[in-house]
Order: C-alpha cells, then sequence, then structure tokens
C-alpha cells in the first residue's frame, strides 16, 4: 500500500467518523465513567475503526461505532478482570412506586422538574446494562434494532430492558424528588 | 392486553417504534387503564425531560487532536498488526441471530408478546415515517438553543423571516389572549422537506406546529391522534399541511387547532 493510498484512506475514515465523535465519547463516559478512561476508550476505538474500515460496509457507521467503542469498555473490564459494577439480573424486580398514589398528571410535573446535572446523576447510577439501553436511546437516539445490533442482543431484550430501565429511573428520579420536598 | 403486556408496548409507543395497528391496541388499553394512562405521561414527561436536558456530552478538542494526530501512523503500521478481538458487533454479522434467534430466555416478556414484538417493531410506511420524524423535530427543538430560529412574541416579525426561505407562507398567529404565546420560528426538516415550524407555548409545554406545502390540498380535519406517545394534531387547509404536537393533553390540543384554524380562516363569506 503506498503513502498516498494510505492518506486517502485515512482522509476518508476521518470523514465518515469523526463527526460521530461526541456520541461515541458521550456513551464512553457513561460507560467508563471517569473521563481520563472514557478519552483512552475513544481513542482506541478509533483506532480499531481504522484498522478495519476496510471491512468496512454499511450501512451506518454510528452503531458501527458504538459497537467497537462498547467492545473496546468490555475488554478493559475484563483486563482489569473486574465485573462493570455488579451486573444485576435482568429479572430482579423493581419495585418503582404504584402509579396511582400520585395524580398522573402531578407525577408528569414533577418528572419533568429536573436539570441536566441530576439526570446525569441518575442515568449513571442505573446497573450497566440498563444504563446502556437508557443512553444509546434516549441520548445516543438509536432506534431499537441499531441497539440491538450495537449491544449483540434480541431486539426484544432490548424492549424489555429498555422499559425496565426507564421504571428504575422514574423511581430514583421521584425517590429523590421526594426527598427534596 | 393487561397491564404488564402493555408495559413494555408504552416504551414501545413512546419510542416511535410501533406499527399503526400495535400503537391502536396500546392506545386503547391506555384509555381505559388509569394506571397505565399515568404511565404513559411519566415516560413522555422523562423523555421530554431529557430531550431537553442537552445530555449529549461534547468530546474535549484535545481528545479530537489526539484522534487526528494518530491516523496516518496508525494506517500504516496496521498493515502488520494482526486483527485480534475488535470484531464490531455490526449488522453484517448479527443479524441472522438477532432476528431470527428469538427471544433469550428469560426475559420479562411472555412467548405472546414476544411473537408480537417481532412484528411490531417491524414497520416502515409514510405516514410511521412522517409520525416519527414529526416527534423527533419536536424532541429535537427541545434541546437547548434548538427551539427558535426567531424568537418573538411579535407575528409581524415571524411572518415575514419566513420570506425567501421557505416555499410557503406560514400563517402566523399570535394566540396569547387564548393561553397559547407565540414564541418564535424556526425552520425543521419532515421527510425530507423544509418546513416551517411555529413554536408555542402552553404552561410551560411546548407546541410545535409543523406547515408545509401540500398544493392542491383541501381543506380537511383529522381527529386528534397519539402518535408515538404525544399528541399530535394534523388538519390541511389552503393548500398548507399542518401538525401541531405537543405533551398537552389532547383536549388542549384540540382547542389549539380550533383557535389556529379559526383565525387563519379569513372572515370570507362562506
Ligand atoms: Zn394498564
Amino acid at each position: 500500500m503506498s503513502a498516498d493510498d494510505d492518506s486517502e484512506r485515512a482522509r476518508r475514515f476521518r470523514d465518515a467518523a469523526l463527526p460521530h465523535l461526541d456520541d461515541v465519547y458521550t456513551l464512553a463516559r457513561y460507560l467508563m465513567r471517569d473521563q481520563a478512561d472514557a478519552e483512552d476508550a475513544v481513542q482506541e476505538c478509533y483506532l480499531r475503526a481504522l484498522r478495519h474500515f476496510d471491512s468496512y460496509r454499511g450501512p451506518a457507521m454510528r452503531p458501527w461505532l458504538l459497537a467497537i467503542l462498547r467492545n473496546v469498555c468490555k475488554s478493559e473490564f475484563t483486563r482489569r478482570s473486574e465485573r462493570p459494577a455488579a451486573e444485576c439480573n435482568d429479572n430482579a424486580p423493581v419495585e418503582p412506586p404504584a402509579w396511582q398514589e400520585a395524580q398522573p398528571s402531578a407525577e408528569a410535573e414533577l418528572l419533568r422538574r429536573h436539570d441536566a446535572a441530576a439526570i446525569r446523576r441518575l442515568v449513571a447510577a442505573l446497573p450497566p446494562q440498563f444504563r446502556e439501553a437508557v443512553v444509546l436511546r434516549d441520548i445516543n437516539d438509536l432506534s431499537y434494532r441499531q441497539i440491538a445490533e450495537v449491544a449483540g442482543l434480541p431486539v426484544g431484550t432490548v424492549m424489555s430492558r429498555l422499559a425496565r430501565a426507564r421504571a428504575m429511573l422514574r423511581a430514583a428520579w421521584i425517590a429523590e424528588q421526594g426527598l427534596k420536598s | 392486553m393487561n397491564c404488564s403486556e402493555a408495559d413494555v408496548l408504552i416504551n414501545a409507543l413512546v419510542d416511535g417504534e410501533l406499527d399503526a395497528g400495535h400503537a391502536r391496541d396500546v392506545e386503547a388499553h391506555v384509555a381505559s387503564c388509569r394506571d397505565c394512562t399515568g404511565k404513559l405521561a411519566s415516560l413522555q414527561a422523562m423523555r421530554s425531560a431529557m430531550a431537553g436536558a442537552g445530555l449529549m456530552e461534547k468530546a474535549p478538542a484535545a481528545l479530537r487532536e489526539r484522534i487526528e494526530r494518530t491516523l496516518p501512523a496508525i494506517s500504516i503500521a496496521s498493515a502488520r498488526m494482526p486483527a485480534v478481538n475488535a470484531r464490531p458487533a455490526g449488522p453484517w454479522r448479527i443479524n441472522r441471530r438477532v432476528f431470527a434467534g428469538g427471544f433469550a430466555a428469560g426475559t420479562a416478556l411472555s412467548a405472546a408478546v414476544a411473537a408480537t414484538l417481532l412484528v411490531a417493531v417491524v414497520r416502515d410506511d409514510r405516514d410511521q415515517k412522517i409520525a416519527s420524524e414529526v416527534v423527533s423535530a419536536h424532541l429535537r427543538s427541545l434541546q437547548p438553543g434548538h427551539l427558535t430560529d426567531v424568537e418573538t412574541s411579535d407575528r409581524h416579525t415571524v411572518k415575514p423571516w419566513f420570506n425567501g426561505k421557505l416555499d410557503v407562507a406560514p400563517p402566523v398567529i399570535d394566540l396569547t389572549a387564548e393561553g397559547f404565546t407565540l414564541i418564535g420560528g424556526r425552520l425543521d426538516t419532515i421527510n425530507g422537506e423544509t418546513v416551517a415550524a411555529l413554536v408555542y407555548r402552553r404552561r410551560h409545554h411546548v407546541i410545535n406546529l409543523f406547515v408545509a406545502r401540500r398544493p392542491g390540498g383541501k381543506r380537511a380535519g383529522a381527529g386528534s391522534e397519539i402518535w408515538h406517545g404525544f399528541n399530535v394534531r394534523r388538519w390541511t387547509e389552503d393548500g398548507l399541511d399542518f401538525w401541531a404536537v405537543s405533551d398537552i393533553n389532547a383536549g388542549e390540543l384540540d382547542e389549539f387547532y380550533k383557535k389556529f384554524s379559526t383565525a387563519a380562516r379569513p372572515a370570507a363569506p362562506s
């Protein structure tokens, strides 16, 4: 491969992959928590992506990069041989407050009143696989199918995971509001 | 449909992942169930709050530079580097497993619901696409700094602002006296077409009114619908298509439609 080919390839890669840097970085921040770790993971992700860019056939660059990032984070946790916090059982019961306790609209108003810092904290506190689902859906704005591709899961698992993740989030959200008031 | 079956589907509804038929089924259950009505309202509120909070992180400039600097150097080295353990789990590799493999044992879904979902998530007709895009545009607009390009409650400022930017001249109507405050306008994209978006506020709820050209479109009012868990009122008038979308309740959105549409119609002899 000539140097010209190489730089041409690097240029194509940059144009295709770098526009998604904020997306990749955002997922990394939520998966790794620590900023320096997140930055390292993102850099490793782009290195791997470039290495495999020749075999990339689409369709969408963003889910492809997010899938690589996710693999990078997983191997990092394996290397440290620590589990990314306790992987929690998908079926462990969540006990959100009963819906009928508050007026439905009153609760919705309550949920609406949250600032970015509070939401970030609540999302960050979710168990890893639920955190990942919420971030991919509500922040990265991926479709269920794309999340299934990124996480290597059946679409049905993605759906039930998201539902449970939001039930947990809602419970924490309301509990916090309850403490404040 | 019972509440535990509805649980996952209400999430899918809010995410715009249900086809029209299943969306109707879920909406029918929600309409008859107080618990699920509350759940839908809460999910919408959470989603709006998250969309409005601007949760996407900005990658540090130093990281971007670091990556850009390493690109050409690595592309040379990569020729010698074995590709270990970096196979991305992309669609080209796992699609079959995802869709043919069925559902993992032990998910909370019943088999019947699971079977429904496989069909439910796979949908793609034009209406659904537009519905998705209208709701996405609404959610996008709630992100900080995205709501308006021109911010003013003066309709005489908003209306000329669209001149030359669009091939439609949207009727801009101030409904402050009616409880819907005009807060501005912007350009948006629905189904590949640039459209006008008029932005109103009702208490602290945002209403986006999208206006697109519909040559020859006759006057027609469609009922209030729930699209992806948001209330949408769709109508056509004077060669224009209108979509009003908001998380205010259907009754209030209907009131908005009536006030707007009455004010927009010139007091012409009928
Ligand atoms: Zn119910």
